[in-house]
């Protein structure tokens, strides 16, 4: 097995959850409206104008999803429920099982 | 298509300007603290009787509290014109159900006037009734004014609304009547007459959230609306996020400042065990259910096999129409489906339709297989979009985080059968929590300020509204109680003098909110708000949970004031926005202070308030059956008590007020 020799760091442990919303990089203008209604403020507005928000605070996100809901570009931003809380389904018809992404 | 999440690498500078210790003053005859439900409708209702109004908001109001991700159940609204209720009948209802602790004062507002707070948010552009006749012909329909309702159709009093951006437009309304709106700011203390507690209130302080500000709010009333406590017995960061059903910020704020200042407050031993809290909950309303939101909807077995439902009298209920129907001899049932907020189960008089209580024994001895299912796909169809893409959608918390996210996931309600998982070991309706896993603002109605008929607290100019006040809880309340409180507020302060803020009151509260800036050099030794908070929690865990003694009461007391005065002075905060969030935890420490002295107080064990003492074993005896208050005196903690029913007679009350 081949492993790419890249600097490695000596990184802390990230909080967990740590992605409680997606950007989507393609779609997301930076506007920061979603920094602006999130009633956390989990956000900060990135250094560089346009750029996406950053997450500063993940942990303490109340998944209410108010900054996708308010932000002007569809697809720009999405929830992400922490992974232990993704709930399951079963199709009646078929009994095949699925579950949220 | 390239999907990344930018979360924070290495430190870079704080993005917003900071302020520490600088001072911004604002002058008022009216503060309103707190901007969720209840105090966007105080600031409206202080507005509209001519007030000049300010509104400090901890986030942002236009989304703010527990309100602001949206309302599907508009409770107790009596008065609404299809009620088959009256707002007397259906408070006192209310009120016996709890066992008699339950606020009549704010209750009653409750019954009579949720409704005309209604028609003013229709004013403002809420949707309140079924204007797209999606509905039509349904049940829960009434044709002629195109309301919908929820429960029990035939009383009528609870309504289905379309709450998903009613904060939106309450702030627009705010903003329309000239309300001044200051975001991101936490309050933090109250300030009295002369800086002595327990004389009359005439303003707060506050610290901005981004740049560390310093606020003072200068008013001739103020009105609290900064919700209750949470964060007591559990808190994980680590889970599922910040483990609350209310929203983090909510902490007890308005409760801790309170009591510094010298208020009464009741009911603050009361504490119950809570799913709601608990690190391993699922997201709010998205699992599969049969109460709330979900009522009432069929639940299945592993193998298709329907769960019956029974009555309040515990006969099958055959006839699907019987679910929405109070039972034989039954005048009107309250909510249904084994509610999630009456942990106690409330009386019998009032019970509603829910599945059969014996489902674990039964699964036990094979009668059903596990995992069970919400089954939508064979609810009637009014039914299964009522549910699906009214209540999960414009309840607070499902817009996006349910009904958008399982749609885009694949769920389909008329294909699919939403997995519960509070049924996997047959509980009946919620995953059972230990005794240790307790919440005391989460859930239900909870123990806060003592108020009049005026919605004063019993320090002159200091209001309350919506869940800080005792024995209260519920959307339309807060709208209720906020729009109400207001006018009295306003009138209040039509007959106030001008007032000099004590300097000195003022320099102390600046030390006190900037100490953890101090402590932060090498973190060496310092104390983080997430360790300080569990570490609370595991406190009130061991000592003032279940059951309770004096040995043990004692003990806790002995360790909170042991972590105030070690830990405490460790704290450490860098930025503003870790200094509300440390500040906060100060004020848990506080509130649970409170929860102890009450739980002292209390001699003698209830069902009602999930009050067990070992050392007084007796369930609700007689001589007990009354409010226990407490204040703080000096070092002392003043504890007081009031009858069961202070509030006298309802309607006369109310009509001298409006
Ligand atoms: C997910 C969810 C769904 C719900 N659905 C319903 C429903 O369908 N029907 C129903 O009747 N009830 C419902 N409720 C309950 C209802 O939302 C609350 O009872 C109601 O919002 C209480 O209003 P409030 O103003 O007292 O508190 P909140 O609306 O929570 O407002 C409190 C405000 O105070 C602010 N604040 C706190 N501390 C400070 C401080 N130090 N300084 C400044 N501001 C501060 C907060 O940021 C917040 O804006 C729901 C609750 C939740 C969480
Ligand atoms: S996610 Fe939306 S609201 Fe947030 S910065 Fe991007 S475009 Fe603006
Ligand atoms: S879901 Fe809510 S708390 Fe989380 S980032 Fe979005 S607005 Fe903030």
């Amino acid at each position: 097995m081949q492993i790419k020799n890249t600097e490695v760091l000596r990184t802390p442990n990230s909080p967990t959850p740590g992605r409680p919303v997606i950007f989507n990089q393609e779609k997301c203008t930076g506007c920061n409206i979603c920094v602006h209604f999130c009633m956390e403020d989990i956000f900060v507005p990135a250094a560089r104008k346009g750029e996406l928000p950053i997450i500063l605070y993940p942990e303490e996100c109340w998944y209410c999803g108010n900054c996708v809901d308010d932000c002007p570009v569809p697809g720009a931003i999405a929830l992400n429920h922490p992974l232990m809380q993704r709930v399951r389904w079963k199709r009646k018809a078929t009994g095949e099982h699925f579950r949220v992404r | 298509m390239s999907e990344t999440t930018e979360t924070a690498v290495g430190a870079e500078v704080w993005p917003y300007p900071i302020r520490y210790g600088q001072v911004k003053r604002h002058e008022s005859d009216v503060v309103v603290l707190g901007g969720g439900i209840a105090g966007v409708w105080a600031a409206i209702g202080a507005a509209r009787q001519g007030a000049k109004v300010v509104l400090a908001e901890k986030t942002v109001t236009a989304r703010s509290g527990a309100g602001g991700a949206g309302v599907d159940h508009w409770q107790w609204a009596a008065d609404n014109p299809c009620s088959r209720v009256g707002p007397e009948e259906l408070a006192q209802a209310l009120i016996d159900n709890q066992g008699g602790y339950r606020n009549g004062i704010s209750t009653y507002i409750q019954c009579a006037s949720a409704y005309q707070a209604l028609l003013e948010m229709e004013q403002m552009g809420g949707k309140v009734r079924d204007v797209d006749d999606e509905f039509k012909g349904a049940p829960f329909r009434d044709e002629a004014s195109k309301l919908l309702f929820a429960y029990d159709y035939d009383a009528r009093f609870v309504l289905r609304v379309w709450g998903s951006n009613y904060k939106l437009l309450l702030r627009k309304e705010c903003r329309r009547l000239g309300v001044k709106i200051i975001d991101r700011i936490s309050v933090t203390g109250l300030l009295t007459r002369d800086g002595r507690p327990g004389s009359q209130v005439i303003g707060a302080t506050g610290v901005n959230t981004r740049t560390g500000e310093f606020n003072l709010f200068k008013a001739r009333a103020v009105i609290m609306c900064m919700s209750r406590p949470q964060r007591n017995w559990t808190f994980s960061s680590e889970l599922r996020g910040i483990t609350t059903f209310r929203p983090p910020t909510n902490v007890g704020n308005g409760h801790a400042m309170a009591w510094r200042a010298g208020a009464e407050f009741t009911m603050m031993e009361k504490s119950m065990r809570s799913p709601f809290a608990s690190p391993y909950s699922y997201p709010s309303y998205g699992v599969g259910n049969a109460i709330n939101t979900w009522f009432a909807c069929n639940i299945v077995d592993a193998n298709g096999k329907e769960v019956p439902w029974v009555d309040c009298n515990g006969e099958v209920i055959s006839n699907f129409d019987d679910r929405y129907r109070p039972a034989e001899g039954q005048k009107f049932f309250i909510m249904g489906g084994g509610s999630s907020s009456h942990p106690h189960p409330g009386l019998k008089e009032y019970a509603g339709p829910k599945l059969i209580p014996d489902l674990a024994e039964r699964m036990q001895n094979g009668e059903f297989t596990p995992p069970f299912y919400a089954d939508l796909t064979s609810m009637p169809d009014h039914e299964r979009r009522v549910i699906w893409g009214l209540n999960v959608g414009e309840e607070g918390k499902t817009r996006v985080p349910v009904l958008q996210t399982y749609s885009q996931a694949g769920f389909d309600p008329e294909q699919d059968m939403l997995q519960t998982y509070d049924f996997l070991r047959g509980s009946g309706m919620r995953e059972p929590v230990s005794p240790q896993e307790r919440t005391f603002g989460e859930q239900g109605v909870c123990g806060g300020l003592v108020v009049d008929w005026d919605l004063m607290s019993t320090l002159p100019g200091l209001f309350g509204a919506g869940d800080l006040i005792y024995g209260s809880q519920d959307h339309s309340h807060a709208a209720a109680t906020g729009r109400y409180v207001g006018r009295r507020a306003a009138i209040f302060a039509d007959g106030q003098q001008d007032e000099h803020c004590d300097d000195g009151q003022i320099a102390d509260e600046m030390t006190r909110v900037y100490a953890p800036l101090g402590n932060g050099e090498g973190n060496g030794g310092g104390m983080d708000w997430k360790e300080l908070n569990a570490a609370l929690c595991r406190v009130m865990q061991n000592y003032c949970a279940e059951p309770k003694n004096a040995e043990l009461l004692d003990l806790a007391e002995m360790w909170l004031d042991d972590i105030a005065e070690t830990e405490v002075p460790k704290l450490v905060a860098d930025n503003p926005h870790k200094l509300m969030r440390a500040l906060d935890v100060l004020d848990i420490l506080t509130c649970d202070q409170m929860i102890v002295h009450a739980c002292k107080a209390r001699k003698a064990s209830s069902t009602h308030l999930h009050f067990n003492r070992l050392d007084y074993p007796e369930l609700d005896p007689p001589v007990w059956h009354k409010w226990i208050t407490i204040r703080r005196d000096g070092d002392q903690v003043a504890v007081g008590e009031m009858p069961i029913a202070p509030w006298g007679d309802f309607e006369s009350n109310y009509q001298s007020r409006l």
